[in-house]
């Protein structure tokens, strides 16, 4: 069998060798059942990985973390469904680090093709490598896959339990299942007779499971529905556990401080902090230190009174001299051409050319909630609290970090205080780790100041486009896009697996090579920056940025050939990717597009698809005595089938926010080797005067289930600079773009 | 030296340095982690508490500073008996990752009180301090405007 490296080797980038990764492992073994993780006690029943019926009642499994996107209640209501118990009775609790709870929707998106024109084949093969997660325990909350993820599996694994628990009550009763009905909870014979599932859990666990029958989503209950998310009232009473709220009896609090030049140290001088009030130890990190005291702000004092020599940077001081490399990257062999319609170095006949240079900054997730986590080592175990997105990788990454066996650890992932990609790493559940092993015996919290959060993420890649086309008669002839970036890909993969994929990098290109644009001579290259900047998955990863590259260029285009923007668009996408177009449509029609243009105001449009969701948003913004404020944003997503509209509806309007306030006024930038940002008033999003009004519509029209996560972020970007062109004529090419206009702060 | 502190109406003796910020007595002592640590400058107003009534970032207030009585999330309501405001945030389903929300919700208790029925703009100047990532604002608006009614009624 081929190693789980050399598999990931050949599947996580695209290609044809993705096809063949996943074939290595033989059908058997991908498609062979995970074990199942739950170990229910005497009476209790675990009848799949997802299902666990006790005595006191019936518990989902989640195998998802909640970050904030409302999942674990959309998962929760996809087994509730088939399940037939009372919302009100929902009990929820993450599924812990196990095969069983693999993600099969990541590795989809490593399939060649743009995903917007899959055909059956492409996305039964999708499904087939899908399955490799499962073999390399890629338990990831990530990449907009939760719902794609789960659409089915967990529709089955509410149906399989209902059907266990009625064949228990029929051998019971002696009535066929046939004849017996579920409802809140409750198994109810023609008769009458009532039998709760939790009288039934003992029975149940002995009864062969079959295949069940899905039922037809006209008769669902609670899909379709905005159903009250299960962690609404924990959060508004402050009685939801975070991952910083974990409080094992006998907590130490620890601070931390690491070097913000992402190198190790020369060496330190701990005795002043050695002798602050409250201090229990210093602890030596190799590439920082940790103090552990009696509460987390007197830990931050004495971590903060620590002399240290850090050593330098392992990659350009200076934002310039990064942005140089980005820009020299250009220069090398292309990592990808993903699409390469037509003839691209032609010029088509009578057409006028365009060209455009684009670039975007570096970016921190800053979630509110810093990193932070909490681990207890007792010398053959350990037990990690840590709000993270990859629970079976934290576990082996502790495991290390500690000398033990994965066998020996525990994770728990209490709520995550926004994730964005960012608690997909491991690095502070190890840091937290390290912590526990030097205070063996006592548990330790290790929370990051907001300073150490900001200089120490894994960042947005900064990013570069040379865009090139041509228009004629009206349209678009020639789009030949070039990106430059550092693969994200390529980094996080060796950080978290130690692995170095090979082959063309589909997320670099993101948003670009499968703009679902007919454009007769079309290309995307996609060129690796050679640098060591920390660069990590942020919300909507490529699609951040080549959005921004790929619709601001739009724009030109369409002002180049005397269009309108919205219809030039629609032109090409009409025939192309009718879902796309529909998205359009929507947001021409509820902004009243096109109408008498108000005085002092400007309107711009910004389309993307990512994720399997086509987004379109109308950015208006109004110049208000040379202040400029965004006023209103209209949009359109087609996520294919509707799980929760509440729960989609506030994605799609956070996720424009996200975008738009990194669009506004964010940017992380390099001196002396650190980063210069510290806090949020160096590194600031939109705020409630600033938020503009939203007005959301989302369409079914999508042949396939949709991602709803992320697909909101990458438009904004791109809707508002296409706004500010409309309102001053200047076009912006590079963000954030608080340098170019003012905009209201 | 032991300061006393009230909280939630109950009282605290706490034996710390004088300087140690109200917030971190609050989460690290007293065991009341409800209010949140967001970014210790007082930019973000996740660990807004009341002190008298009045919303304060908690992050800012040292121990021997406090003034007043201190009110927290927790002692604003309960899941079982959850304040006006609060049963808003349910209705409008305003929190994503609900990190900041306890410190919205706070500063929101504190506008109603002094100004019942707030316009966009009181609203937009009582709660630009109050930083959140996940973009849950337009919630929050109609959330407060919902409780804002429901009081006045």
């Amino acid at each position: 069998m081929a190693s789980i490296g050399k598999i990931a080797r050949r599947t996580f980038l695209i290609g044809s060798a993705a096809i063949v990764g996943g074939a290595a492992f033989g059908a058997w073994y991908v498609g062979r059942p995970a074990p199942n993780p739950l170990k229910p006690g005497s009476g209790e029943a675990a009848l799949t990985p997802f299902v666990l019926v006790t005595g006191e009642g019936v518990t989902l499994i989640t195998p998802r973390s909640e970050m904030g996107q409302g999942t674990q209640t959309t998962l929760a209501a996809l087994i509730a469904e088939e399940l037939d118990v009372a919302w009100e009775d929902v009990r929820i609790m993450h599924g812990p680090p196990a095969a069983a709870y693999y993600n099969s929707a990541l590795l989809h998106e490593v399939i060649p093709g743009k995903g917007y024109d899959q055909s059956e084949f492409m996305h039964a093969l999708a499904e087939y490598v899908g399955r490799v997660g499962k073999v390399m325990e890629m338990q990831i909350t990530g990449g907009s896959t939760a719902m794609k993820d789960a659409y089915e599996r967990l529709r089955v694994a509410g149906a399989t339990a209902r059907e266990a628990l009625k064949s228990a009550a029929s051998a019971r009763l002696g009535v066929e299942t046939a004849r017996l009905r579920t409802e809140n909870g409750q198994v109810i014979a023609p008769d009458g007779t009532a039998i709760p599932y939790t009288d039934l859990a003992s029975d149940a666990a002995k009864v062969d499971l079959r295949e069940p029958e899905l039922r037809d989503p006209s008769q669902w209950k609670y899909l379709g529905k905005a159903m009250p998310r299960l962690d609404m009232v924990g959060k508004v009473t402050g009685t939801a556990a975070f991952g910083i709220d974990t409080r094992p009896e006998g907590l130490k609090f620890a601070a931390l401080r690491i070097n913000p030049k992402r190198a190790g140290m020369r060496n330190f001088d701990a005795s002043a902090a050695e002798s602050m009030p409250g201090v229990e130890k210093v602890v030596d990190l190799g590439n920082g230190l940790a103090v552990v005291a009696r509460n987390t702000w007197l830990a931050q004092q004495a971590v903060d009174a620590i002399d240290v020599e850090w050593e330098d940077a392992p990659y350009p001081s200076e934002t310039a001299a990064i942005f140089e490399k980005i820009a020299a990257a250009f220069d090398k062999k292309p990592n990808s051409t993903m699409r390469n319609d037509g003839d691209a170095d032609a010029m088509p006949e009578g057409a006028t050319e365009v060209t455009a240079e684009y670039t975007v900054p570096y970016l921190a997730h800053a979630t509110m909630e810093p990193m932070n986590a909490t681990a207890h080592y007792t010398g053959d175990a350990l037990t990690v609290w840590s709000g993270n997105q990859a629970p079976t990788f934290t576990r082996d990454h502790c495991a290390r970090a500690a000398g033990l066996d994965p066998a020996q650890v525990t994770v728990i992932t209490p709520y995550l205080g926004g994730g964005f990609g960012r608690r997909g790493e491991m690095d502070f559940s190890v840091y937290a780790t390290k912590v526990a092993v030097a205070m063996q015996g006592t548990p330790v919290q290790l929370t990051w100041s907001r300073e150490e959060d900001m200089r120490h993420d894994f960042y947005r890649p900064g990013a570069m486009a040379r865009m090139r086309g041509a228009v004629r008669r009206g349209s678009a002839v020639l789009l030949d896009a070039q990106v430059a970036a550092q693969s994200t890909s390529q980094q996080a993969m060796n950080r978290w697996l130690g692995i170095s994929p090979g082959g063309p990098d589909k997320g670099h290109v993101d948003g670009l090579f499968n703009a679902p644009y007919a454009i007769p001579n079309h290309r995307v290259r996609g060129y690796l920056a050679d640098l060591d900047v920390p660069v990590g998955f942020w919300r909507s990863v490529g699609a951040s940025f080549n959005a921004f590259f790929q619709d601001s260029f739009m724009d030109e285009l369409a002002h180049a050939a005397g269009a309108d923007p919205l219809d030039f668009r629609l032109s090409l996408m009409r025939d192309e990717f009718p879902a796309g177009a529909g998205v359009l449509e929507a947001v021409r029609d509820m902004s009243g597009w096109g109408g008498t243009k108000l005085a002092n105001t400007g309107r711009g449009v910004g389309f993307s698809y990512s994720f399997g969701t086509p987004v379109a948003q109308v950015v208006e913004v109004i110049d208000e005595g040379g202040t400029i404020r965004i006023a209103r944003v209209w949009i359109a997503a087609d996520v294919g089938t509707i799980l929760d509209p509440g729960i989609t509806e506030a994605q799609m309007i956070g996720g424009c926010i996200y975008g738009l306030s990194a669009a506004v006024n964010e940017e992380i930038t390099f001196a002396d080797g650190a980063v210069e940002q510290m806090n949020f008033p160096d590194y600031d999003a939109l705020r409630m005067h600033n938020t503009p009004k939203f007005e959301v519509q989302l369409l079914e029209n999508n042949n396939r289930l949709g991602g709803v996560g992320e697909p909101g972020t990458p438009p904004a970007a791109p809707a508002l600079a296409n706004a500010l062109f409309d309102l001053t004529g200047t076009r912006a090419r590079q963000l954030p773009l608080s340098q170019s206009f003012d905009l209201l702060l | 030296m032991a300061t006393t502190l009230t909280i939630n109406g109950k009282s605290h003796d706490v034996d710390l340095p004088e300087d140690v910020p109200l917030l971190w007595v609050l989460r690290d002592e007293i065991g009341l982690t409800g209010t949140k640590f967001g970014c210790g400058v007082a930019a973000c107003g996740a660990c807004t508490v009341h002190i008298d009534g009045q919303a304060v970032r908690s992050c800012q207030v040292s121990l021997g500073d406090v003034w007043g009585d201190v009110t927290t999330i927790e002692g604003l309501g309960t899941p079982d008996a959850m304040s006006v405001l609060q049963q808003a945030w349910v209705e409008h389903q305003v929190a994503q990752c609900g990190y900041c929300q306890s410190g919205q919700i706070m500063q929101a208790a504190s506008l109603l009180e002094q100004n019942p029925n707030p316009s966009d703009t009181d609203i937009d100047d009582a709660m630009q301090g109050n930083l959140c990532r996940c973009g849950t604002y337009p919630r929050i608006r109609a959330a407060i405007r919902s409780a804002a009614a429901k009081m006045e009624g």
